[in-house]
């Protein structure tokens, strides 16, 4: 996989004959329809998706960054930023052990260690994974084993030559390229991602992965992920980010799009963890994302999972529309923001289909100086009857420089629908802190483990490895913040 | 094993308590009585370290130790446990989680690995019975929901779960009913040993004839104003507070 991507950097380079002053590894900085014809042509993408990268790019033009979510910042400068950065094809990658070992440091700091993976080979609990750095699917785990069940899970970029009839009818077929400002941004200058496809009646048999890193400096990371799940199937798919320490911001638009047919369950479960910047405010990664997820057919299911820990800026809603009759969808989510950062999240429910059913749960915890926006809507639509809809925001603030909003929006235009929302403001306790010393736990333990209660129900749905880290993750983002 | 002298602390300005004295020896058992505002609950707030409160004279010494200069986890991993008058709620954590983070750390401070999975469920189960605490309980967030009595139990049984050295109960018998007294003493009375000490604040002379004290304190206006047998308690049951008042001409 690795190699066959290296290969295609060097030889595209000559076979398109583009202008000298790009070199092997990295676009030239700047965002024009050159730029987008380089990318495709490095990726030696057909016809159809340079148009539809050419298309995306032509409407984006003609949009202007949206300014109603809860924070404020240095609009990034799109001429200023590197579309494209590639690992240098220097060393020819042959198996895992020459994977950056920094990498797979991080890797095993994610609770995922493939250096194990790759010693056992048997299907049963173990995790595949795709790493994504900067832009490039750098390897992919276990392909073969998933195969055999007729699993597709490979990079994006990969999918589109080789299952090209797949991703030609599913991608922006959840989120099209009009749907907002970083969608269209994404979809013209997307460079890789992971692609997911489980066929009908199989239930895939591991967790899928991906791994996402931003290493590259100047660089945006703009990745795609489609994920289908078809009749009667089930996948549970985990994603993992991080990013090195910098003083600029750099930006992360990806677009996650999750199709479920008839009966087909997919849990998306995401640690983000982007560099947050340091504690006065400096660098961090914009994290703006846009994760939509469609129960198209009848009795189908879609979950999310977040634990949102990183990035400087944070603006994602992951979203499901609810289209098939009794499909369900889940958003449960932590976010946690400490210092300067800044996170507006939360999700859209939309409910199309009959008897469909919905459950939110956010916890967001706000620490420093930083601000923290829960933003929800639940749209029952006009026959959509019998829907509910039960919704929690909670709001745990530490310290009193810091801000919890809650923006929920609810549309109903169905009578049947029932929608609940309940939501709590609540301040980590002094006596809660003080009962925890006064039974011998320290101060950075204690707002652990009263952080990590308030936030069980969340941690609870991530998968037994994710869950640990997620844990270990809140304690470390919130050290220092109270007394 | 605790030595109190003249004692002062304050919280937001205002003196609370007024030159403490009180000596407490390893095997002992001491009840402290009062009225309601003495400043029971703050005497054993400044022993276990609480910051609201701004200790300006005195000294406490605690097993040759400098306590003021502790750290309230580091008191507690000494071994000064204190059971809440009222004990608090941490919801999503669970008590067997929560009591096993406690005593892991209290043994990492006296440089001892964490206890063996076996060992602490094998302690749980001792202790559980020791203070017929339903197994349900354990389980549970700590003190989430809880009933009053329920809470009051917990605590002693996370005393018996840490072992202290001294233990000080703070209005531990208000709110349980007479079969869960009589139980929660018999915990406390089990757990006495030699080497440790127990302090016990409270209300009623009932609780005094489970929990035998040695020396009977009567705390008045920050002071500790009277000492004596465990008769004092008696009297002072007959008599109410009143024949303090006049004893000491207040
Ligand atoms: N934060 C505070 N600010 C001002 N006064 C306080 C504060 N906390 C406690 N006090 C006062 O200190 C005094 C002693 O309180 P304390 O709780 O120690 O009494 P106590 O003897 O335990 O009473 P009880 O029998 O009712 O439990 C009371 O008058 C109380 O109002
Ligand atoms: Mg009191």
């Amino acid at each position: 996989m690795a190699n066959e991507i290296l290969e295609e950097q060097i030889s595209g380079e000559y076979k398109y004959g583009f202008v000298t002053d790009i070199d092997a590894d990295n676009a030239p900085k700047g965002l024009n329809e050159e730029i987008i014809r380089f990318i495709s042509s490095k990726k030696n993408e057909p016809e159809w998706m340079l148009d539809y990268r050419l298309k995306a790019f032509r409407y984006w033009l003609t949009l202007d960054e949206p300014h109603w979510a809860h924070v404020s910042y240095q609009k990034p400068d799109f001429q200023e930023i590197i579309y494209y950065s590639a690992p240098k094809p220097k060393v020819q990658l042959n198996s895992l052990d020459e994977v950056d070992p920094e990498l797979l440091k991080t890797f095993e700091k994610l609770g995922i260690s493939i250096e194990e993976q790759k010693r056992l080979s048997g299907v049963e609990s173990r995790i595949a994974v795709d790493i994504v750095m900067d832009s490039v699917s750098v390897k992919t785990t276990f392909k073969e084993t998933l195969s055999e069940k007729g699993i597709i899970f490979c990079s994006f970029g990969e999918a589109v030559q080789e299952h090209p009839e797949l991703v030609k009818k599913y991608m922006s077929s959840v989120v099209p390229y009009t749907d907002n400002f970083y969608a269209a941004l994404n979809s013209a200058v997307f460079t890789d991602g992971s692609f997911c496809y489980i066929p009908k009646g199989v239930r895939c048999p591991m967790e899928l992965s991906t791994y996402f890193r931003i290493n590259a400096s100047g660089t945006g990371q703009f990745e795609r992920t489609l994920i289908i799940a078809d009749e009667d199937s089930y996948v549970s798919y985990l994603e993992g980010c991080t990013a090195p320490m910098r003083d600029e911001n750099q930006l992360h638009a990806a677009v996650v799009e999750i199709v479920a047919h008839k009966n087909a369950e997919v849990k998306y479960s995401t640690v983000q963890n982007w560099y947050p910047g340091d504690k006065d405010g400096k660098g961090g990664i914009f994290n703006f994302v846009t994760k939509r997820g469609i129960c198209l057919e009848d009795n189908s299911k879609i979950s999310w999972t977040q634990v949102e820990t990183g990035s400087a800026v944070t603006w994602k809603y992951p979203s499901v529309i609810l289209k098939g009759d009794n499909s369900i969808g889940e958003f449960y989510s932590v976010a946690v923001t400490n210092n300067y950062q800044q996170a507006d999240t939360g999700t859209k429910m939309m409910h199309l289909g009959k008897n469909t059913r919905s459950t939110i749960i956010s916890k967001g915890i706000s620490a420093g100086f930083s601000n923290n926006s829960y933003r929800g809507l639940v749209r029952i639509a006009k026959g959509a009857s019998n829907a509910r809809n039960f919704s929690q925001c909670d709001s745990l603030l530490m310290g009193d420089k810091c801000g919890a909003h809650t923006f929920p929006y609810i549309e109903i235009k169905d009578k049947s629908a029932v929608v609940e929302h309940e939501a709590t403001t609540s301040k980590i306790g002094e006596d809660q802190l003080f009962y925890c010393k006064q039974r011998g736990i320290d101060n950075e333990k204690a707002i652990g483990l009263i952080v990590n209660g308030y936030c069980k129900e969340v941690l609870n749905k991530l998968p037994m490895e994710f869950a640990v880290e997620a844990q270990k993750l809140l304690a470390v983002s919130l050290e220092g913040s109270v007394g | 094993m605790l030595s109190i002298k003249n004692l002062h602390a304050s919280i937001g300005g205002k003196e609370i308590l007024k030159g403490i004295n009180l000596e407490v020896k390893a095997g002992e058992v001491h009840a402290i009585m009062g009225p309601n505002g003495s400043g029971k609950s703050t005497l054993s707030a400044v022993l276990a370290g609480r910051e609201d409160y701004e200790v300006t004279e005195g000294e406490i010494i605690f097993n040759g130790k400098n306590l003021l200069e502790l750290s309230p986890e580091d008191r507690a991993r000494e071994g000064v446990f204190l059971a809440f008058q009222y004990p608090i709620e941490i919801p999503g954590v669970s008590n067997v989680n929560f009591l096993k983070t406690a005593l892991n750390e209290i043994r990492a401070y006296k440089g001892l690995e964490p206890m063996e999975a076996k060992d602490f469920l094998a302690r749980l189960k001792e202790k559980q019975k020791l203070v017929e605490l339903d197994g349900k309980l354990a389980n549970r967030s700590v003190n989430e929901g809880f009933s009053g009595g329920e809470k009051k139990r917990n605590e002693i049984f996370q005393m018996a779960m840490l072992e202290p050295k001294l233990a000080i109960l703070d209005e531990t018998d208000s709110g349980l009913d007479i079969d869960a007294l009589r139980i929660v003493a018999g915990g406390v009375n089990k757990l006495k040993s030699n080497d440790n000490a127990t302090i016990v604040i409270t209300h009623y002379q009932r609780l005094l004839d489970y929990i035998v004290p040695d020396v009977v304190h009567i705390l008045y206006k920050g002071k500790i104003v009277k000492s004596g047998p465990k008769e004092l308690a008696l009297e002072l049951e007959e008599r109410g507070y009143d024949f303090i008042k006049e004893e000491i001409g207040a």
